[in-house]
């Protein structure tokens, strides 16, 4: 029978690790692109578009993930189109991703004052212009730190891919359990290793978040 | 024919009619000072006429243009009615001159070259030559609104909509912007200004339009109409303001 080091069950986690960052990368911003063109969907006072986007978001914020990764893996099957475990997850974390983008940022375009519409629609201004150049590069600035918070939020979900057997860490660690019986010392790494992904963000995330309050 | 032609407009924010049917008449050149208590519905009659606010019926023309009428409607409207307000709405994240550039490059389409000398030009008629690379928090209200009328003036507007812009600012502040507002009448801008300012309403003003309850109460020449207020209403708000 194979015998696993310590070594060997580390560096299978961090191999597998390489996949969580890809698929965490993507998902962000795939989810990131979609989030803005929601953005401008759901600000846009024009009702079919803005109630498109509401039920959009309503689905994937009020659904858990793993729904949303069964129905992807096995719904689109069922049309006789085959999904790679890693489209599926691909697919349904960049959706998840961003419904909940889009309500981050929306919280943010909102809380630009609305002297600031008033004054650019004065000067004719098209909404498209007003978003580009007045809105959003004052709403994007309070969004970084939110928008980096949730980027840790997007890591601890691809760890559901591993259910419709996308091999990730998740994944890897339960293999590699399986293999070794270890389980406690596994899941201590596997945790250990979101940890180091997902620290760093979050500090980073706080970090500017009080920036910006001196700054104000 | 007049400029701007207001014709029985009324508005009514849910059950709260505000304007009962307003009409007025602005030719070109004419400083047109509306008073009244607040609630008299004067800011959102100035409002209506770029299309910030909507009306329920009447109509009113701007430059030959319905403001009544579709989104482009509105964006070639206002490309020739500027607005300035109470609360300057300087955008934060740029300098003067690019406040100033922006409506121009976007709008219009002028090279950035192009918009610079125009945003010079503008800035300097304001007095604000030196502060043009200045940011809006650098600069203080007196000089954040003139910023405002340099940036509404840099579109060459046919007429020029005030709401109430010396109402934020500290007493002290408020003349370095009527001398901007007076200057641009005597130019021969078409001003409609909502205002508090009573003695600058009778001495810049060619026409007084006192509003009471969503109406047009009383109007004509400011300094006769300050003389000898014919209704009762304006004879008690000039004896309060005045």
């Amino acid at each position: 029978m194979l015998q696993f080091s310590f070594w060997d069950i580390l560096s299978n986690l961090l191999v597998a690790t390489q996949w969580t960052i890809v698929l965490s990368l993507i998902a962000f911003f795939c989810g990131g692109i979609v989030g803005v063109i929601l953005l401008f969907m759901r600000t846009s006072r024009i009702a079919p578009l803005e109630w498109f986007t509401k039920i959009y978001i309503e689905f994937f914020q009020g659904t858990p993930l793993l729904m949303q990764l069964f129905l992807f893996f096995f719904g689109i099957a069922l049309f006789g189109v085959e999904v790679s475990p890693w489209m599926a997850a691909t697919l349904a974390l960049t959706f998840w991703t961003s419904a909940f983008l889009t309500e981050i940022w929306r919280g943010c375009v909102e809380s630009i004052p609305k002297g600031q519409w008033e004054a650019s629609s004065s000067l004719a201004l098209s909404y498209i212009e007003q978003m580009r150049y007045v809105i959003l590069p004052q709403a994007s600035r309070i969004a970084v730190a939110p928008t980096v918070g949730f980027s840790v939020q997007v890591i601890k979900g691809t760890a559901l891919a591993s259910i419709i057997g996308f091999v990730e860490l998740t994944k890897a660690g339960t293999m590699l359990n399986n293999a070794t019986f270890r389980p406690f010392l596994v899941y201590s790494l596997v945790a250990l290793i979101y940890f180091c992904l997902c620290f760093p963000l979050s500090w980073w995330a706080k970090k500017i978040e009080g920036r910006l309050n001196v700054a104000r | 024919m007049s400029l701007v032609s207001i014709r029985d407009v009324r508005k009514s924010f849910g059950q709260n009619e505000v304007l009962k049917g307003v009409s007025l008449d602005i030719a070109k050149g004419d400083v047109v000072a509306i008073i009244g208590r607040s609630g008299s519905g004067k800011s959102t009659l100035l409002r209506c006429i770029n299309g910030l606010e909507t009306y329920q019926s009447g109509s009113i023309v701007a430059d030959g243009i319905e403001v009544g009428g579709a989104a482009t409607n509105l964006r070639e409207l206002r490309r020739h009615v500027g607005m300035v307000f109470q609360q300057f709405n300087l955008f934060p994240h740029l300098t003067a001159a690019e406040n100033v550039m922006l409506a121009p490059t976007v709008v219009n389409k002028v090279s950035k070259a192009e918009a610079r000398i125009t945003a010079a030009e503008v800035l300097a008629k304001v007095g604000l030559s030196e502060k043009m690379d200045a940011y809006p928090s650098e600069l203080s209200g007196g000089q954040q609104q003139r910023v405002a009328i340099a940036r509404s003036l840099a579109m060459r507007p046919k007429v020029m909509l005030c709401d109430e812009i010396t109402s934020a600012l500290d007493p002290e502040l408020v003349n370095e912007v009527l001398r901007v507002v007076e200057q641009l009448a005597r130019e021969g801008m078409t001003l409609i200004l909502v205002t508090h300012e009573m003695r600058f309403a009778r001495d810049v003003g060619t026409k007084l339009v006192f509003m009471h309850h969503g109406k047009v109460h009383e109007e004509g020449v400011p300094k006769e109409v300050f003389a000898a207020p014919r209704t009762p209403e304006l004879q008690q708000f000039v004896g309060q303001v005045g």
